[in-house]
This record gives C-alpha cells, sequence and structure tokens, in this order.
C-alpha cells in the first residue's frame, strides 16, 4: 500500500510495450511476451515484468509468479558470454556432471549466477539436439563437443581479454 | 439434467454429472476431510488446486486413490471414503505436511482454529515420521499494520490466492517458485506493506494455519486498561454484535448488543460506546456532500463529478487508492465512521470530561482487518498521537472475554453509554452491503424534498448480490444508485465510470463480500452465504427495533453539531470528519536514454 517508482529506459520501455502489443496485450500471452523479452533483454528484472504486468492488465504478481515457477526465465543478467552446459540424458550419461562441476570450481560460480565482471555466467539446458557430440558446452552461439573436464580451462581461456 | 448413479461407502445416490465426489459424499451427509479446498457457495467460486490430496478417496477399480475434492463422479462408480487404506494415505499426507510445519501450536495465533491442527487430531497423529530426515523450509516472517504473512506455516492450498486474485481482483499474492521454495507471496517477494494489498482481510479469513492472521492488538488494550492514568473508551462497529455470539456457540444470527455491551464494562472499559453514532455522524457528512454534489449537476455545473462513493470501508479506499488514482476525486471525502468517532472522542469528548488527549486511549471494535491501518494513517494523527489508538477484530474481542472468563452468553443485556453511544436504526445497517446507501438515502430524501419519509425502509437497495442497480424517486427525480461488495464487484463498476458508461448518481462500495458481516475480521464463516443472510438479518432486526431510524434525528448528534460542530460540511467539520486521498500506485518512470 505504498506505491513505488521504477525506472526504465525509454528505448527500452517503448520495446518493451511493442513486445506487449505485438501479442494483442493479452493476458493468455503472458509466457510468450517473457520468452520474447528475455530474448531481447536477456534477463527478465523487476522492471520488465512490472511493465509486463501493466501492459497486458494484469497483478505484477502473478507476472512474478510465472517468472519464477519456469525455470527457463531468469531474473538475473546473463554475463556477456553465458555458458550453457547440456545435462539431457545422453550427454549426463556422458559425464556432463563432472564437466558442470569443473566450470563451477573454475569460474567460482554457481548455476544461475553471473560473475561479478559480468563476463561469464552458468546455466544448465536440456538437450540441445545434438546427441552424438555428447556431452554439449555451448558459449553465446558457439557449440563444443565431446568436451571433458580437462578441457574446461582451455575454453575459458579463448575469452580471455574478450 | 444428466444424472449419475453411485456408490460411497454402501449407499446409493444420484447426482447431476459433473458433480465432484467430495460434494456427492456430502449429500449422504459425509464429511470428507478437505484442506485445500474450498467452496465459496453464495459466490459460485471454488478454490479445488487438488494438491493436498487430504481428501482422496478409494475408487474401485482404479489403481490410484482419487482426490474427491477435484474428481468428477461416474456412472456405477463405487467409492469408499474411510477403507483402512485410505485411512492409511491420509495419513501418511498429513504426516509429510506436518514434517515441513512450525511445531507451535502452544503460541501459534490460530490455534483453536486451525484445520491442520484439527486434522492432525482428527487423524491421531501422535508422531511426526519425517521431521529429522526432512530440510524445513524457513521464511523471514512479514508485518504490515494489519496482517503478519509466516510463510513457515503455509501449506500451499492457495486459498488465498483465490480469495485476493479472482474474488477481490487485488491480485496481491500470488504462488512463487516450485517445489520446496513454493509460496504464496506478493510480487518479488517484497512486504505485503510495499504491495497493492488492501488489508481486506479475505485471504486472512479462509487461510487454514496460522500462515495469514491479523496483527493482534489485545495485549496493548490490556495494557492501556491495566493502567490507571488513562482513560480507555471503546466504539463497536455495527457488523459486531450480528456475528460475536458465534464465537460463543451460538447460532448466527443471534444479536448480542446488550451482552457485549456489558462485557466491555466488565473488561474495565470507562465508557462503552458505540460505531453507530459516529455512522450517524458519516451521514450527516456524506449526506450533505451528496446533495451539494447533485443539486450543482442538476444545476448544470460541469466541474462536478457524480457518481459520488461512499468511503467509509477502508480496505476499498486503500483499492481505489492503488488501482484506481486517476478517480480518487470521486469518493466521497468523509472519513469512515470509525475515524470520525476518534476524531470527536479526542476533542468534543476529551474536553466535556476534562481528559488530556494523550490520557485518552480510543479502542474499536471492528469486523475488519483493514480498520488496524486506517488507524495508524498519517491523516488520523494529531502530533504523532492517533485518533484511534487501537483496533481490535470481532475474533480478538471473543478472545479477550474468554480471557476474562466470561461467556456472552450468560451475561445480562447493557445499553451504550451517552453520549456517543445514541445511535439510529440507520447507524447500524451500515454493517450490510446496501446499508450505507440506504441510511444515507432516509436522509437526504428528507432534506431534498423537506418531506417526511413514510416508509423509511428501501427493499430495493437490500440484498446479497454482488452488484445492485436501484431506482430511488426523490420527488419527482429519479436517483439511480449503485451498490457493489467484493472488490471484484467494484472494480466493474469503476471502470464503467472510467469509460463514461455509467449512470449512477451514488454508488455503495464495501471491500468484503456481504459488506461488514463478511469482514475479514469476522467469526469465519468458510464462504457460507446463509450466515451471512442471517448476520444481515439481524442488523435489519435491530434497525427495526429501534424508535429512531433517521440519522438526522439523533438527538445526540444534532447537540454535537449545535455545542460544536456547527453545521455539516463546516470549516471544522471538515477539519474533523473529512479526509484527502493521494495515489499508491506503482509509478513507471521514463528515463532519457
Ligand atoms: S488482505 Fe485482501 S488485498 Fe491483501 S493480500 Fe489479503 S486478500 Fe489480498
Ligand atoms: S498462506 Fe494460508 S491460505 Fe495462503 S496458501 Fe498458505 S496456507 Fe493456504
Ligand atoms: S482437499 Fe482435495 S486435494 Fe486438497
Amino acid at each position: 500500500m505504498s506505491g513505488y517508482t521504477i525506472e526504465l529506459k525509454k528505448t527500452d520501455l517503448d520495446t518493451l510495450r511493442d513486445v506487449c502489443k505485438s501479442f494483442n496485450n493479452d493476458p493468455g500471452e503472458l509466457i510468450n511476451v517473457l520468452h520474447k523479452a528475455q530474448s531481447i533483454f536477456g534477463y527478465l528484472p523487476a522492471e520488465i515484468q512490472e511493465v509486463v504486468a501493466k501492459e497486458l492488465n494484469i497483478s505484477v504478481a502473478k507476472v512474478y509468479g510465472v517468472v519464477t515457477f519456469y525455470s527457463f526465465f531468469t531474473m538475473k543478467p546473463k554475463g556477456k558470454f553465458p555458458i550453457s552446459i547440456c545435462t539431457g540424458t545422453a550427454c549426463y550419461v556422458r559425464g556432463a556432471d563432472k564437466v558442470l562441476e569443473e566450470f563451477k570450481r573454475v569460474l567460482k560460480l554457481e548455476v544461475g549466477e553471473t560473475a561479478q565482471d559480468g563476463k561469464f555466467s552458468l546455466s544448465c539446458l536440456r538437450c540441445v539436439g545434438a546427441c552424438g557430440l555428447a556431452p554439449v558446452v555451448m558459449v553465446g552461439e558457439k557449440t563444443y563437443g565431446r568436451v571433458s573436464p580437462d578441457e574446461v580451462r582451455k575454453i575459458i581461456e579463448e575469452y580471455d581479454g574478450l | 439434467m444428466n444424472l449419475v448413479k453411485l456408490t460411497i461407502d454402501g449407499q446409493q445416490v444420484e447426482v447431476e454429472k459433473g458433480t465432484t465426489i467430495y460434494k456427492a459424499a456430502k449429500q449422504l451427509g459425509i464429511d470428507i476431510p478437505v484442506l485445500c479446498y474450498m467452496d465459496l457457495h453464495g459466490m459460485n467460486i471454488e478454490n479445488k488446486p487438488g494438491g493436498c490430496r487430504i481428501c482422496v478417496v478409494e475408487v474401485e477399480g482404479r489403481r490410484n486413490l482419487a482426490p474427491s475434492c477435484s474428481t468428477n463422479v461416474d456412472e456405477g462408480m463405487v467409492v469408499r471414503t474411510s477403507s483402512m487404506r485410505v485411512i492409511n494415505a491420509r495419513r501418511t499426507v498429513l504426516e509429510f505436511i506436518l514434517s515441513d510445519h512450525p511445531k507451535e501450536c502452544l503460541s501459534c495465533a490460530k490455534s483453536g482454529h486451525c484445520e491442520l491442527q484439527d486434522l492432525a487430531v482428527k487423524l491421531g497423529v501422535r508422531e511426526i515420521p519425517y521431521q529429522d530426515t526432512a530440510e524445513m523450509s524457513t521464511y523471514q516472517k512479514d508485518y504490515s499494520p494489519s496482517i503478519i504473512r509466516d510463510m513457515d506455516k503455509c501449506v500451499m492450498c492457495r486459498r488465498c490466492e483465490t480469495m485476493c486474485n479472482d474474488v477481490q481482483t487485488v491480485g496481491a499474492l500470488f504462488a512463487v517458485n516450485r517445489g520446496f521454495e513454493a509460496v504464496v507471496a506478493p510480487a518479488f517477494e517484497m512486504d505485503l506493506q510495499k504491495s497493492t494489498c488492501t488489508y481486506c482481510g479475505q485471504c486472512v479469513a479462509v487461510c487454514p494455519t496460522g500462515a495469514l492472521t491479523e496483527v493482534d492488538h489485545t495485549p496493548s488494550v490490556i495494557r492501556a486498561l491495566a493502567d490507571p492514568s488513562k482513560t480507555v473508551i471503546v466504539q463497536t462497529a455495527p457488523a459486531v454484535r450480528a456475528a460475536l455470539g458465534e464465537e460463543f456457540g451460538m447460532e448466527p444470527g443471534n444479536l448480542v448488543t446488550g451482552q457485549m455491551a456489558a462485557a466491555l464494562r466488565r473488561l474495565g472499559f470507562n465508557f462503552v460506546f458505540d460505531t453507530d453514532f459516529a455512522a450517524d455522524l458519516t451521514i450527516m457528512e456524506e449526506g450533505t456532500e451528496l446533495l451539494g454534489r447533485l443539486t450543482k449537476h442538476l444545476e448544470g455545473d460541469k466541474n462536478v463529478k457524480l457518481p459520488i462513493l461512499t468511503s467509509c470501508c477502508p480496505g476499498w479506499v486503500n483499492f481505489f487508492e492503488a488501482q484506481f488514482p486517476d478517480m480518487i476525486d470521486i469518493p466521497s471525502t468523509a472519513r469512515s465512521p470509525q475515524q470520525m468517532f476518534g476524531a470527536i472522542a479526542k476533542t468534543y469528548f476529551a474536553d466535556k470530561i476534562g481528559v488530556k488527549r494523550e490520557d485518552l486511549v480510543v479502542v474499536s471494535i471492528m469486523p475488519c482487518v483493514a480498520k488496524k491501518y486506517e488507524s495508524e494513517r498519517d491523516e488520523f494523527k494529531v502530533d504523532g498521537n492517533p485518533d484511534v489508538d487501537f483496533a481490535l477484530t470481532t475474533r480478538e474481542l471473543a478472545h479477550l472475554i474468554k480471557q476474562a472468563n466470561m461467556d456472552i452468553k450468560t451475561l445480562p443485556e447493557e445499553d451504550f453509554d451517552s453520549p456517543m453511544g445514541e445511535s439510529t436504526g440507520a447507524s447500524v445497517i451500515f454493517g450490510v452491503t446496501g446499508g450505507v446507501i440506504e441510511a444515507a438515502t432516509r436522509t437526504a430524501y428528507e432534506v431534498f424534498t423537506k418531506k417526511k419519509l413514510e416508509k423509511v425502509e428501501f427493499q430495493q437497495l437490500r440484498g446479497l448480490e454482488g452488484i445492485r442497480a436501484a431506482k430511488v424517486d426523490f420527488n419527482g427525480l429519479e436517483l439511480n444508485i449503485g451498490i457493489a461488495h467484493g472488490l471484484g464487484n467494484a472494480r466493474k463498476l469503476l471502470e464503467d465510470i472510467r469509460a463514461g458508461k455509467s449512470e449512477f448518481h451514488a454508488i455503495e462500495i464495501m471491500a468484503c463480500p456481504g459488506g461488514c458481516i463478511g469482514g475479514g475480521g469476522q467469526p469465519l464463516h468458510h464462504g457460507d452465504s446463509s450466515i451471512l443472510k442471517k448476520r444481515a438479518a439481524a442488523l435489519y432486526r435491530e434497525d427495526d427495533g429501534k424508535a429512531i431510524r433517521k440519522s438526522h434525528e439523533n438527538p445526540a448528534i444534532a447537540e454535537l453539531y449545535e455545542k460544536f460542530l456547527g453545521t455539516p460540511m463546516s470549516e471544522k467539520a471538515h477539519h474533523l470528519l473529512h479526509t484527502h486521498y493521494a495515489s499508491k500506485q506503482t509509478v513507471i518512470h521514463e528515463k532519457e536514454d
């Protein structure tokens, strides 16, 4: 009952409103709107959820409920180089868990976290459909196949100085 | 109608297709235990997430037990509601729930009224197996002026979510996270106080456990009563007298006005007054404001906005401040009766008995949870001292009376004290939907037409329909009156006004379904509208039995104007009895790039 103010850049606000409009501001399209918004902004901070709620005329508590229910959505910004480890069945059987542990150890990050300097973030993916290459790691758009734990450091070093 | 025949516990029953097993069993008088399920008969709203599985039953031919609250009947179905397999499963389910629930029953606010505790008693749980292996989820307690959220005690039935979203359309609460972390919370798990919550308390009223409770003001009241340097006075809202008896095992619909006054006197209040007095005062102010706006409107003044909306319900005030801030200039500026009472008590009455403001403690007994927040609003304080110090709910009062070893049933009937205990029938019906506008109509009619109103009852304004429209003839001028109770219904009328589609001259709005008789602080009615009907009938009965039934004929009110306020809407009246509203909406601020 106190009311508060949130701030957003005008261009971002316009983009977001356009996204909502492209789904006819239909509350039934909430998940699709959030998907689209996340693909544009990389994550869904509180400000974005407030605007989506307002545009679709639903409560922000509901938007937040949906964002926290689906693990796909994130409220934290991804790193400049988002690292995703596939933990689908094929990758898992071939040791994705050990690869993941190694990334966590080297980067000192937990799954879902982003490094202080914003460079790397760590997440898990469900099957990316490249089972022949299991275990699969993606950094941004780039795919690495048959990754073993001792290759982890080398992958990270590729991004040194970038 | 399509009928289905089935057998439950060996008895045949025929029910409509689409009925749940739970309801079919109920027809046979079999009460299957439930936890998450909630049926709001009067509103056609059901909460059946089918999540807790306490209500499981055995259906012949099916391998798994079925949740009866959310499984529909089939032709020829054979159901067993209490086979040993069912009882076993039910207990296991309960043990699981209890393994992630604090064992604080000794000091829990819901103890004795808790549905989870009742189930543990009913199912004879004596030990809780999984508690050493399972981790307990813990959350910080969230204190707001009216409501405490203790999410460690949440069982995820989501009843509160249904009340807040479907009935009230406030949308302050929603289920967030998943699995073990799941909980019902405001957006971003912020404090309730920051959210759009109106403190209507409807979520508190349906929560089966101690997860949602009202802030308890009884210890402060006891302290004030025990302090010899304080003069402690009390006011009681109309709806309280029609429900308090229920807490003492009386049938709904019994009026305990006199016994309540007796109990309050014995608790040590120096003066036992009635909010009804202030309700009469509200009518004088709000009625005058209505007539003023109406007259100007009829004269063609384009600056005057109609409809005028009532403003005596704090949940409703919170709602429009947060959700319709563009329309804060149309509700009446009149304060609620609780606050009018406080303002007069701490000025006129304090002077009269020669007590300093700081030494006078004003306690109110309300059917309402939002009244606690209202009493703490800055607009209603003078140098930090509130006009109303503490607001107890009907449930809290019952508790206090029991603590003092009294029983409402065996107390004598006593009267309220004078002068702030004098009231009319008009003020009594404030407690039921339609009552405020009926009371206003009784006075406005006589003032406007300068004629005597022969029949004071306006049947067209009564009833429990969520939204009602009625016409009242003011000597040739037809007045369109709208009524809404429950914030979801209020929203519809407000959206019409916003769209310029509203034809009403005046609208009464109450946040709680049924009006104050169904308030968030009343004895729990579990959505049973027959209880609300009985409480409403009780108030109309009290009105009927009153010698004076129009607010402007209350002699104590006449004296108050004569000796203190002057006329309705006078400068003094404005200062003490009116208020202003402010937007509480979340603002989206555009930053330049
Ligand atoms: S008090 Fe009313 S508005 Fe606030 S959370 Fe509960 S149901 Fe929603
Ligand atoms: S807070 Fe109460 S009503 Fe709401 S989900 Fe939890 S237990 Fe149910
Ligand atoms: S009462 Fe039926 S599943 Fe909870």
